[in-house]
């Protein structure tokens, strides 16, 4: 164990007095991010459990990775079969660069693509994370705490539903709202009530419309314009989408939209693993589902000229970022309301959102981060008056 | 019936008076440290808009609006007196929050004392106000200025009660000091309307 060895070495300059004191927060980062804390609590009646928080927020961490690595094949996918029906010269920028000392531009060949689309999400995803623990731990420095490994999540979660071609000075931007006003602010992780990731995600969508919504950003292609298929089905009908999208295809994600939200298949698979570990609430996402396929049942039995009001269930499940809001955002236990009646009832309120918005709501085809922001807002209210029936029935009981 | 509905759920979504037009801000702000009070002044609001913007429109049609007068006396037909209309809305606000006031006093006294000086100062709150100048101006008929003002009002109690919620939960937050009391109330009612900002565009 020579890393160990060397880390405990030079732990002491870090110490209250040492040379580096004012890093300790920087060696911190490095050292627990390697192994686990010595810290171990010595006093009575403790549950003592390995899955502490850091245990937790790395899970989820690699829980999202099934959906990133199937993200960036995807987004060369769809990149090179652009490039190869269209015959498009690509732009002399870096990006070109690396893409052609590394790969080629074949869509069907699994390496091009996947090339293509790290060199698309890798500069989003490293920015995201190398500005964000700037904040982090800038913070963390000033007010004497440790770096939390909350930020892991966030940062993934961020870069993860990003269109594929947004400018990273625009990321680095979002990124700084969401972490210093959406969680700093309050006070670092488990202080916040809104989801972090999701806040710098609606501050760019509502500042830079142009780059991160619309027709022009889902494939990182330049020039190219291809609508996603929520667009699609709100603008031109589900007979329409159905002709150009198959069930099964929207489930693979083989289809355009943000990195990681594609594939409702990589999801589920890093959701199962969330669901089985306890991590993610499971009546959050069932009162996420009630509420979606509710609401959509009626408004397909209700109907009207909207195309919107015709989708079924299914297909509002797999497009979009409603799996990826499902697994990912909405189980998110800061933000989430905390008691276990408020959970049914705060997923319940996002899935009727999500349909409202998408359906009803002719500005946003997508419905997803709203519905979620908007159920954080009131996920303390919702407790609130839960604890409350609580208190009454118990001295009605007496 | 149908566009009664959907003007009752504009009024509270799409155009809900805290957080689309930040009316009605200082009692917003101060009475939400507490969920209870919070609600209760949201009902407060609701009764007072539910009353005032239909009777505003009353008012307005059958005495400032140019020619209203014209059931007196046909030579008033060309009489124009809606410059009078803020004195006369402020007039019929304040005459209606004074008597909530003593209703209240009578009987509700945990709230009347709880609510305190923001009672009386419903009378010049923004979002009352607000409400029956929106109404004159997008001509509203009785039962529009009705499911208007019901509306608007739930609207805001809908936000006072959310941030009211929030703010109980911040009481457990570590916020920088310049920031704390008022200041982080600012951010979080950013990020709200933030939220709220789902509706807009929703063309009901």
């Amino acid at each position: 164990m020579g890393l160990r060895k060397i880390l405990d070495d030079i732990e002491p300059h870090f110490h209250k007095g040492g040379k580096f004191e004012k890093w300790f927060v920087l060696f911190e980062v490095f050292d627990t991010l390697l192994y686990s804390p010595a810290d171990v609590t010595r006093t009575t009646a403790h549950v003592r459990d390995g899955i502490d928080l850091k245990r937790m927020m790395i899970t989820v961490w690699f829980c999202a990775f099934p959906a990133m690595f199937y993200g960036m094949w995807n987004a060369g996918f769809q990149a090179n079969s652009v490039i190869a029906e269209a015959n498009i010269v690509l732009a002399n920028d870096w990006h070109y660069l690396i893409i052609s000392a590394l790969a080629g531009n074949d869509p069907n060949s699994l390496w091009d693509c996947f090339v293509y689309g790290a060199t698309f999400f890798l500069p989003v995803y490293i920015t995201t994370f190398v500005v964000g623990i700037f904040w982090e731990i800038l913070f963390a420095m000033k007010r004497g705490h440790e770096v939390n490994e909350g930020f892991f999540v966030t940062s993934i979660l961020f870069a993860l539903i990003c269109p594929p071609d947004i400018p990273l000075w625009q990321v680095a931007l979002g990124i700084s709202f969401g972490v210093v006003v959406g969680k700093e602010v309050f006070g670092g992780t488990g202080k916040n009530f809104l989801n972090p990731a999701l806040t710098g995600r609606a501050f760019l969508f509502f500042a830079y419309p142009a780059s991160i919504s619309g027709e022009a950003v889902w494939t990182a292609v330049d020039g190219y314009t291809g609508a996603t298929a929520l667009s699609i089905a709100a603008s031109e009908g589900m007979v329409a989408l159905q002709s150009q999208v198959s069930w099964m295809q929207a489930f693979l994600g083989n289809i355009p939209g943000s990195v990681g939200e594609t594939s409702t298949l990589a999801i589920l698979l890093g959701g199962a693993v969330l669901l089985w570990t306890r991590i993610a609430s499971w009546r959050i996402m069932a009162g996420v589902m009630i509420g979606m396929i509710g609401l959509s049942l009626l408004l397909n039995n209700v109907g009207s000229d909207n195309p919107m009001f015709n989708m079924p269930w299914t297909w509002h499940f797999v497009l979009g970022g409603f799996a990826f809001g499902l697994v990912f955002m909405a189980t998110d236990p800061v933000s989430a309301a905390m008691t276990n009646t408020g959970k049914w009832w705060f997923g319940g309120l996002i899935g009727v959102m999500v349909i409202l918005i998408r359906v009803v709501n002719p500005a946003f085809p997508e419905g997803m981060m709203l519905a979620i922001l908007f159920a954080n807002l009131f996920a303390p209210l919702i407790d609130h008056f839960v604890v409350q029936a609580n208190i009454k029935r118990r001295i009605a009981r007496g | 019936m149908e566009a009664y509905l959907s003007l009752f759920v504009r009024a509270v979504f799409i155009e809900n008076m805290a957080l689309a037009f930040f009316l009605g801000m200082c009692t917003f702000l101060a009475i939400s440290k507490k969920v209870d009070a919070a609600i209760g002044l949201g009902i407060a609001v609701i009764v007072v808009l539910g009353i005032t913007v239909p009777v505003n429109n009353l008012i307005y049609t059958y005495l400032l609006q140019e020619g209203a007068l014209s059931w007196l006396s046909p030579e008033f037909a060309t009489l124009d007196l809606s410059f009078l209309g803020l004195l006369s809305y402020i007039g019929v606000i304040a005459a209606i929050v004074q008597i909530m006031e003593m209703f209240l006093d009578k009987y509700m006294p945990v709230l009347y004392n709880a609510l305190g000086v923001f009672l009386p100062l419903i009378t010049v709150n923004c979002a009352i106000m607000g409400a029956s100048l929106f109404m004159v101006e997008r001509d509203y008929d009785l039962g529009e200025s009705l499911v208007y003002g019901v509306g608007s009002g739930v609207g805001w109690a809908l936000a006072i009660a959310a941030l009211a919620g929030i703010r109980e939960k911040l009481k457990y937050s570590d916020v920088p000091e310049g920031l704390q009391g008022l200041g982080i109330t600012f951010i979080t009612v950013g990020l709200m309307s933030l939220g709220f900002m789902s509706f807009g565009g929703i063309d009901i």
